[in-house]
């Protein structure tokens, strides 16, 4: 048997998880994230109580980081965890794009300094590519010496950031929000937001140049996409367990509907492919949080395309069933279960596509 | 821990001293080794084992492997060692484990399971094969079927009817019988790739000791239930590594095939993402049961396994292609169960049709995770409360 990481939560996951679940549960019920939706601009007082809470009172933005960097030396595998927890919750935060996307860049990039800073969530940094597509070096952007112009659209989480991280096919750069000119776009997935970013020939800092800054990229890249498995997997959690407890009270015909066979059969299918989504997303940050060297640290790219590839469509299937067992009421702007569906919806497309990196793991273990 | 550990290899490196494999004779090294305590060491002393924990097991057998020893051929004895054992354990007398047991896991004496009928597949609990009590016998009628070795056993475990007049769990009894008894026809049982793994076994007023009863009379369900649930352990296999199990087949043909044919990357990945998802949630599983809190998703990953299977083995005759159109061998015949068959493709898409069906069909599986792992509730029942004998059937 090939030795595999543990997959099982450590004793300080559990208490982590149940420190986040409480703070969501104080701070963002479902019934304000789904009122904050409604609001005209995104991260107002509610979201910015629960941001703080989670990057002041928690400390949890810099997890993965050294002490150096501003950070916590935990590892991905335990910001995993948080981003779960925030995936069950549909929490309307910029956590994946600031301490997963722009964190994981940064850490790779060796940009100690931005580190510090995201680390206490004081800035918030969002990395300039369109969410739904490989996160790769965009080429919209133009590079004149350390000046960068150009227009990358349908950018998540640049309303809410300070920090703009740029990368460039020969470089990664670093440009403050307000030197950029962000257009809110109506989102799929209002809780989160994205908009058009403008640079008009703008003075950039450089982070990495060539080659480093590639390597930066795909780093971030695969990390990126390996912790967004955790949060499609809350997603899918939250969906399947709220469609159960529904199907166990909603009476139709006389019968608890969830008595019908018909239904049984089709939640057991779900329930299945959870407990291999949550194997899946497991691997994928124990491998994101490996030690460099080990046979799991050499294995993220694979984890990371297979976790896109499967989790990313399981989150989808499984919200778009609740929606429908649901009845009547999953349709409605008042039941949150919308708020799961486009957001399983937009993660399935972010970072890559599941058909996109079906491609790349093929390329990777030579099918 | 560290010194039971070495305590037990100092015993399975003096047994090898005492019986070298290589000079002793096959079934008395076995046998020698059933009366060391050193078959399966989670048995009582006495009874083949040492009264340790089942972990310990496959440090034992790898030790007697890597001495060139006799192993007991547990895949021509599969029933006799996964579900009669643990059910003797439970339910026979000291007497009569003492009896069965050595030669059982010697496999001088294979084990069937006389439980499946025509009438009574999923719904195991309406049995209708008969016994009735005459002096000390009981005498049984019936027929059973889908039976694995019931050609080659020399005991069978059986699940029939003692009073038609009960609610169909209540009736029920649960017996040991000797299959060279007189009455018992064993018929080979083709099945649709050709050959014949199963048998239907028929009962006619066969007699079996009352003291070969296990459990008491109208109790037969609740043994049942301690044989079926080692089935499930059983059917549960162990965590290869990435690219073997069910998949393997494909990925090595896709390998030599896939400049011919590459409009079907796309499905093969497919599988190969299942494949690993299927394994990494077999690994969580196997590692939560490790740590002593096993968890509920053995059914689930049975119905995972037997979906990944049918779309392996069916994928492998497209990777196949003309090929593909050739069978190899429809004979009548019995397959060896100790080695893996080497068959075509297509015996393989035939073969795993019975995946989702053999061992509790994925509909069962669904109805389990569904009323027990996701508590929703059992569908309205029509054989409820009623006597068996009052049942449509």
């Amino acid at each position: 048997m090939t030795e595999l990481p543990s997959l099982l939560p450590h004793e300080v996951d559990t208490d982590l998880r149940d420190a986040v679940a409480k703070l969501l549960e104080d701070r963002s019920p479902i019934d304000a994230v789904l009122h904050r939706c409604d609001a005209p601009e995104p991260f107002g007082d509610g979201a910015r109580a629960l941001w703080a809470g989670l990057t002041d009172d928690l400390g949890v933005a810099g997890l993965p980081l050294a002490e150096t960097e501003g950070g916590a030396e935990a590892t991905w595998r335990e910001t995993a965890v948080v981003v779960e927890a925030l995936g069950r919750a549909v929490a309307d935060i910029p956590f994946f794009i600031s301490a997963v996307m722009a964190t994981s860049l940064a850490q790779a990039a060796g940009a100690t300094g931005l580190l510090r800073d995201l680390a206490t969530g004081h800035e918030i940094g969002a990395v300039v590519t369109p969410f739904a597509a490989p996160f790769e070096p965009r080429a919209e952007v133009g590079l004149h010496g350390s000046r960068v112009a150009g227009r990358v659209s349908a950018v998540a989480g640049a309303l809410e950031s300070t920090q703009l991280l740029v990368p460039h096919p020969d470089a990664l750069l670093l440009v403050r929000t307000t030197d950029a000119t962000i257009t809110p776009l109506p989102s799929l997935d209002m809780t989160r937001r994205v908009a058009d970013v403008e640079l008009a020939t703008v003075e950039a800092v450089v982070l990495a140049e060539g080659r480093e800054a590639q390597q930066a990229v795909q780093r971030a890249a695969h990390v990126s996409a390996a912790m967004l498995a955790s949060e499609q997997l809350g997603l899918a959690e939250y969906s399947l367990e709220s469609t159960v407890q529904y199907l166990q009270q909603r009476r139709q015909f006389g019968r608890v509907v969830g008595s019908f066979q018909a239904l049984k059969h089709r939640l057991a299918d779900l329930w299945t492919l959870l407990i291999q989504a949550r194997a899946v997303a497991r691997y994928a940050a124990a491998c994101a949080g490996a030690e460099e060297g080990t046979a799991a640290a050499h294995d993220l790219p694979v984890a990371a395309s297979l976790a896109q590839s499967y989790c990313g469509p399981v989150a989808v299937k499984i919200a778009e069933e609740c929606v429908q067992l649901h009845g009547g009421i999953g349709f409605t702007w008042e039941h949150p279960a919308h708020l799961y569906l486009k957001r399983a919806k937009v993660d399935a497309l972010a970072l890559g596509s599941a058909a996109w990196h079906r491609r790349e793991l093929a390329k990777q273990v030579d099918l | 821990m560290i010194d039971a550990e070495a305590e037990l290899g100092r015993r399975v490196q003096e047994f090898l001293a005492a019986h070298p494999p290589a000079q002793t004779d096959r079934d008395r090294f076995l046998r020698a080794r059933f009366e060391a305590g050193l078959a399966w060491v989670d048995y009582p002393v006495g009874l083949g084992g040492l009264d340790l924990d089942n972990s310990v097991q496959p440090a034992v057998d790898a030790a007697f492997a890597a001495a060139g020893a006799p192993d007991n051929k547990p895949q021509s004895n599969v029933i006799g060692l996964g579900m009669a054992a643990p059910t003797l354990l439970q339910w026979a007398t000291r007497e009569q484990q003492e009896r069965w047991l050595p030669p059982l896991w010697t496999g001088e004496e294979v084990w069937c399971q006389l439980f499946s009928e025509p009438g009574a597949g999923s719904d195991l609990a309406a049995v209708g094969a008969s016994a009735r009590r005459d002096g000390e016998d009981w005498v049984v009628n019936g027929q059973k079927v889908w039976t694995s070795l019931a050609h080659t056993s020399r005991w069978a475990l059986l699940l029939v009817r003692t009073d038609p007049t009960v609610p169909k769990h209540q009736g029920l009894t649960y017996f040991v019988v000797d299959m060279q008894s007189p009455g018992i026809d064993v018929r080979a049982l083709r099945q649709l790739t050709g050959e014949a793994e199963f048998n239907e076994v028929y009962l006619d007023d066969v007699r079996v000791p009352d003291a070969q009863r296990l459990g008491a009379v109208g109790e037969g369900w609740r043994v049942t239930q301690t044989t079926l649930m080692n089935e499930r352990v059983a059917i549960g296999g162990s965590v290869g590594s990435r690219e073997t199990g069910p998949v393997a087949d494909l990925i090595s043909m896709w390998r030599e095939a896939r400049a011919d044919r590459p409009e079907l990357l796309d499905d093969v990945t497919r599988l190969w993402v299942d494949a690993e998802a299927l394994r990494l949630a077999s690994a969580l599983s196997a590692q939560a049961a490790e740590r002593g809190t096993p968890g509920p998703e053995g059914s689930g990953l049975k119905l995972a396994f037997a979906q990944l299977a049918q779309a392996s083995s069916s994928l492998t005759l497209d990777v196949q292609g003309p090929q593909a159109l050739r069978y190899d061998d429809w004979t009548e015949h019995r397959p060896d169960l100790t080695t893996p068959p080497d068959r075509v493709p297509g015996y393989w898409y035939l073969r795993t049709r019975a995946n989702s069906i053999e061992g509790g069909t994925s509909e069962v599986m669904r109805n389990i995770i569904a009323e027990r792992v996701l508590g929703l509730p059992a569908e309205p029942r029509v054989d409820k409360d009623i006597a068996w004998k009052d049942i449509p059937k």
